[in-house]
């Protein structure tokens, strides 16, 4: 299991883990006979940046709703923390609460507003508060749905490919804004992408998923901002474990090799 | 209906294109019919006799006595109609037993027409108002039933999901997903309600009434007062267009949220 684990190219020895916030042991699921989980296994550390890369219909849903525990607890070995959180590809903004209501979503107290409104303001939105989710911009509900999430300060904050639905710039700036806020509040955090960039961009550790089994690990020791030199390995590696065999060529080249 | 601009302002230049002119028109020929014996008045009213007929019926307390009349019955039928519309939706919507037991009853029900019903009513509940606002209560619950029904059922599972991730209990769910996701449905529900209450009425009311519009329309037809007649069939159209301008302030009020209102 580990041997599969580990890249031919990055083999880096573990550090001494901390009590794991998250940790699936031998977790199956499956619906008739198709097995989408099968016997998986998955810790993520207090703080850690995990993207998971999978293809479709690798089990990467259900395994953000097991994590999520959206589907009915099973006889399984799942270790959750308490307090989770999760951001949608579709931001799921009830459309007949306003902005902040939506933020405010389940939270107990007289204070729910401000905080709702001190969360609003950290993601850029202080300007939208009293709007109505559906006249909101794409990007602009996208970040009404991670100041939901981010209110309930999550220890766990799941996000489920919330930027495939934007277009480039602001899927740009929404990296940097999720990063940002990654920082200031560390959260364990689980970002669920088709996007090999983005995975190697954000994550501490990149995970690929591929008939509910996690098919390739690596860890990007190198900090955000420097890590141009590694990336192109990378690609290459993580590619190939979705199934497309790229060799050292950018994208630019690489529709030609396919063709 | 909405027009594009150029249309609209040649529709203003142009009295030709007025949308009231034809129903002006009718009004014209008609009084002048009537004016010239073409129609005898037993056959239909003129406009004119039937204006002051309807100010000399509201000046002696006649419409006003017999509207109320009409009007107990028509508001106390829908109310009685929409409870039980609204509580047998959410019986059979929220629960899935609630839906084996009720939905079939209702499905069943469904299947009768309403006015068939009349003779076993006047059995059980006699000629008086009973029968009468049972009549309108049974006919307005099954709209009110439908689309709440369909409204509980097609809220948005993702929504649920979502809002079911940030920690909301099934009663929550149902306050803050559910019940807001299904009002649209269950307003479209009570404007149908609402027209097939004064269809009802008009047919309740042919029912030996003692009182009401439907009373004053036998006693009219029996001193050949077309005048009279044509009165009360202005005032139960009133009626249906009284009803659909309040649910549509409800739901301006209310779905302030929708696409279409919030894109406006």
């Amino acid at each position: 299991m580990t041997e599969a684990l580990r890249s031919p190219l990055q083999i880096v020895p573990d550090p001494l883990p901390p009590e794991p916030v998250v940790r699936l042991r031998d977790v199956s699921r499956a619906f008739g006979a198709t097995v989408v989980l099968d016997s998986l296994n998955l810790s993520i550390a207090p703080g850690e940046f995990v993207a998971l890369l999978g293809r479709s219909g690798s089990g990467k849903t259900t395994l953000l709703r097991t994590l999520a525990a959206l589907d009915p607890p099973q006889a399984q070995d799942i270790r959750l923390p308490g307090s989770r959180a999760t951001v949608f590809q579709d931001a799921r903004l009830l459309p007949w609460k306003r902005v902040w209501q939506n933020v405010a979503l389940g939270l107990r107290g007289r204070d729910a507003r401000p905080r709702a409104l001190a969360a609003l303001e950290e993601v850029g939105l202080a300007h939208r508060v009293d709007a109505w989710p559906l006249t909101l911009s794409g990007g602009e509900a996208q970040r009404a749905a991670i100041a939901r999430a981010l209110v309930r300060e999550p220890e766990l904050l799941l996000l489920d490919e919330p930027f495939a639905a934007l277009d480039a710039l602001t899927r740009m700036k929404m990296h940097a804004l999720v990063l940002a806020l990654w920082q200031r509040h560390r959260p364990a955090l689980l970002l669920v992408t088709h996007d090999v960039e983005e995975a190697m961009a954000l994550a501490d550790r990149v995970l690929v998923l591929d008939r509910g089994r996690i098919v390739a690990e690596e860890r990007l020791l190198a900090p955000r901002g420097s890590r141009g030199a590694i990336v192109r390995d990378l690609r290459a590696t993580l590619l190939r474990h979705l199934g497309i065999d790229v060799g050292g060529a950018a994208y630019a080249d690489l529709l030609e090799r396919h063709a | 209906m909405p027009l594009p601009t150029h249309a609209r302002s040649t529709l203003r230049r142009d009295p030709l294109q007025s949308r009231w002119l034809s129903p002006l028109l009718l009004l014209l020929v008609w009084e002048g019919l009537c004016r010239l014996g073409v129609i005898p008045a037993h056959t239909l009213a003129a406009p004119s006799s039937v204006g002051s007929t309807l100010a000399q019926m509201i000046g002696s307390g006649d419409l006003p006595i017999n509207l109320a009349v009409s009007l107990r019955r028509a508001i106390l039928g829908l109310i009685i109609g929409a409870t039980v519309g609204v509580a047998l939706a959410l019986a059979a919507g929220l629960a899935r037993r609630g839906d084996a037991w009720i939905d079939p009853l209702v499905q069943v029900k469904r299947t009768i027409p309403v006015v068939a019903l009349t003779p076993l009513f006047i059995i059980w509940f006699g000629i008086g108002e009973t029968t009468k606002i049972a009549l309108i209560a049974f006919a307005a619950m099954l709209p009110v039933y439908i689309n709440l029904h369909a409204g509980i059922r097609g809220v948005d599972v993702r929504l649920m999901d979502a809002a079911r991730s940030f920690g909301l209990g099934r009663a929550a769910l149902i306050r803050e997903v559910v019940l807001p996701g299904a009002l649209p449905a269950l307003l479209t529900g009570l404007r149908y309600a609402l027209s097939i209450s004064v269809l009802m009425l008009v047919f309740a009311e042919q029912i030996n009434a003692s009182a009401g519009l439907g009373y004053l329309i036998n006693n009219a037809r029996d001193a050949m007062r077309t005048d009279i007649i044509v009165v009360c069939l202005l005032v139960y159209a009133l009626l249906g267009l009284t009803g659909d301008a309040l649910v549509r302030a409800i739901e301006t009020r209310t779905l302030a949220w929708c696409p279409a209102l919030v894109e406006a």
